[in-house]
């Protein structure tokens, strides 16, 4: 196999950071290409095994939904947990403006 | 910089005994916590807060209680210290990271309420690898940790604070987070025992997420026992966790001295083949557990050792998606932007250490479109040959021993610029976290330099009694001077 498969350009790291909503400049963005190069290599064992008949595992044990009984008890307070945010107003969290112009 | 070996701590169950019957104070336990910590927090800086006024008011209600005749719990008076990932209402708690500085939960972690409800005074917050990503604590926002043993060198990590907490002689008792070794690999290079319990055993409710279907919380103690009593007064059904496993604990302590007569023991040769000093120590403990009576025979599992590349696409993974919510809205840092998805960028950008942003992106990577089968789907079908590998194993073995780490103790600087290094750490330590299985890192050694030598202990599901069994007869084998604590 070649070793470009392996290579992450940084124009995919832009736009991997921009899917993550990760601010990066210019030299993390050369640094982070030839990191997760290098990681993407040390895990290609993985990409290249023979699974054909394997199942995936997302979870050690099998888990179904829990419920509990469909009864009221408190949470955690609004006013404490607003108090936290980094900016509240009239018992929402504030924040810039969503929706912008079409890119 | 040689450290030499500190007083033993009193068991938590003698200071608990003496608390409960006012022989002596809870504050009097704290008051030796609170001195220790004004003598080595500067060489060690174990912690990211001290909780001073707490601590003495909470150890005030323990001797309170004591006199009014109540029963203060089982872990009355000991002094205990948490991997500052865990919530504790109005105490901060940070994760290492800028991203969460400051923050003051409005709840405590499941763990946080049962150590309290059992009396046991917490002292602070302990320093990590920012968001539990790392195996130094140089990954820290505020700095690293350093290790009593050998002050130029790391601690270990992600849990390297709780780890010297311990080692150090500051606290019995400390609690970390463990999701691919973050608990036993500092526990290894501490020279103290670690303990990562089953999946699902202890409630994960309250620590803050990295990777949630392999993140555990356990305990750190210089003893077996120590180390035992603290797990299970943490273990235990909740609620509040909905991956928590419905049945009770298992009883640790009932067996612990029962020694390893009959047991079937298996040393991973897979992880035996560099002839290091952590290989010889697992060589040694089992010539030690094959003299007490044990079985022991040397087992290939060659599927183990896809642990390691599947883990570094599954944890990735799941912190890509666990830590998105770090989005400067609800908590934490931000920094602000013309639109709500500047806003976003910019608040990671600048809240989260190089470190959380390799394996955000490496993570954000590995399930993006063209990406998600070719790394994330292979990496859960890898998982699935490690589990089924161990099951064949424990048809044949009650238990298996492996080394901890690689290597022990580093130099700072030696790995940090170089992640796959770093990631190496892990190897042995992550086929039990993809499994969900319990694993317990029991000092064993020392090398040629001094430093602390671990052995791994491995057990099936809720194989956490066995287990312990054999850390017991391991630890009675092991020199003293093998294990903390340290002055350093």
């Amino acid at each position: 196999m070649s070793e470009d498969e392996h290579f992450i350009s940084p124009a995919e790291v832009r736009h991997v950071a921009r899917l993550a909503r990760l601010a990066l400049d210019e030299e993390e963005v050369g640094r982070m290409a030839s990191q997760l190069s290098a990681i993407l290599e040390h895990v290609d064992a993985v990409r290249r095994l023979d699974t054909a008949d394997v199942p995936p595992t997302a979870h050690p044990f099998p888990v179904e939904n829990v419920l509990r009984p469909d009864s009221a008890v408190p949470c955690l307070d609004r006013e404490a947990v607003l108090a936290e945010a980094p900016l509240a107003e009239a018992d929402r969290f504030r924040v810039p403006r969503i929706m912008g112009e079409a890119p | 910089m040689t450290a030499t070996p500190a007083p033993e701590f009193t068991s938590l169950s003698e200071i608990a005994s003496a608390v409960s019957s006012g022989r002596l104070s809870a504050r009097a336990f704290l008051s030796q916590s609170l001195e220790r910590i004004r003598e080595l927090e500067g060489d060690l800086h174990c912690f990211n807060e001290v909780t001073t006024e707490k601590a003495m008011a909470d150890a005030d209600e323990v001797d309170r209680k004591v006199r009014a005749g109540l029963d203060p719990g089982p872990l009355a008076g000991v002094p205990v210290a948490l991997k500052d990932n865990l919530c504790t209402e109005g105490i901060a708690t940070t994760c290492s990271s800028r991203i969460l500085e400051g923050w003051l939960p409005p709840y405590d972690a499941t763990v946080v309420s049962r150590l309290r409800d059992a009396g046991a005074v917490l002292v602070g917050k302990t320093n990590l690898d920012e968001f539990a990503m790392g195996s130094s604590t140089e990954n820290s926002a505020f700095g690293p940790t350093r290790n009593p043993w050998d002050l130029r060198r790391v601690p270990g990590g992600s849990s390297g604070g709780s780890a010297a907490v311990v080692a150090g002689g500051i606290v019995p008792l400390s609690f970390g987070s463990d999701t691919g070794g973050s608990i036993r690999q500092p526990a290894a290079l501490c020279g103290i025992v670690g303990v990562k319990p089953t999946y699902g055993l202890v409630s994960r409710y309250g620590l803050i997420a990295f990777a949630s279907s392999l993140d555990q919380i356990g305990p750190f103690a210089t003893t077996v026992a120590d180390a035992a009593l603290g797990l299970q007064v943490v273990a235990g059904h909740d609620p509040m966790d909905s991956t928590s496993l419905d049945r009770p604990a298992p009883d640790l302590l009932a067996s612990l001295s029962e020694g390893v007569s009959g047991l079937r023991i298996g040393l991973v040769e897979d992880f035996l083949s560099d002839g290091s000093e952590c290989v010889e120590a697992v060589l040694a403990a089992g010539e030690a557990l094959a003299s007490a009576g044990a079985t022991v025979d040397k087992v290939t599992i060659p599927e183990l050792l896809l642990g390691l590349p599947a883990y570094y696409v599954i944890a990735p993974a799941e912190a890509s998606s666990n830590l998105s919510r770090y989005d400067g809205v609800r908590y934490g840092l931000r920094v602000d932007g013309p639109d709500t998805e500047t806003m976003n960028a910019r608040t990671r950008g600048k809240g989260f250490g190089p470190e959380v942003k390799r394996r955000i992106m490496m993570g954000t990577y590995a399930l993006s479109a063209g990406y998600y089968d070719a790394y994330y789907g292979q990496a859960q079908k890898a998982r699935t040959l490690v589990i089924r590998a161990f099951e064949a194993a424990y048809r044949n073995f009650d238990v298996l021993l492996t080394p901890t780490t690689p290597s022990v103790a580093f130099p700072f600087g030696s790995k940090v610029d170089d992640p796959i290094q770093m990631y190496m750490c892990d190897l042995c330590s992550i086929p039990s976290s993809l499994a969900g299985h319990p694993a317990a890192s029991v000092p064993f050694a020392l090398n040629s330099e001094g430093l602390p030598v671990g052995v791994q202990v491995l057990a099936p599901a809720l194989g956490e009694a066995v287990m312990m069994r054999v850390a017991a007869s391991l630890e009675a084998a092991a020199p003293r001077e093998a294990r903390g604590p340290v002055t350093p």
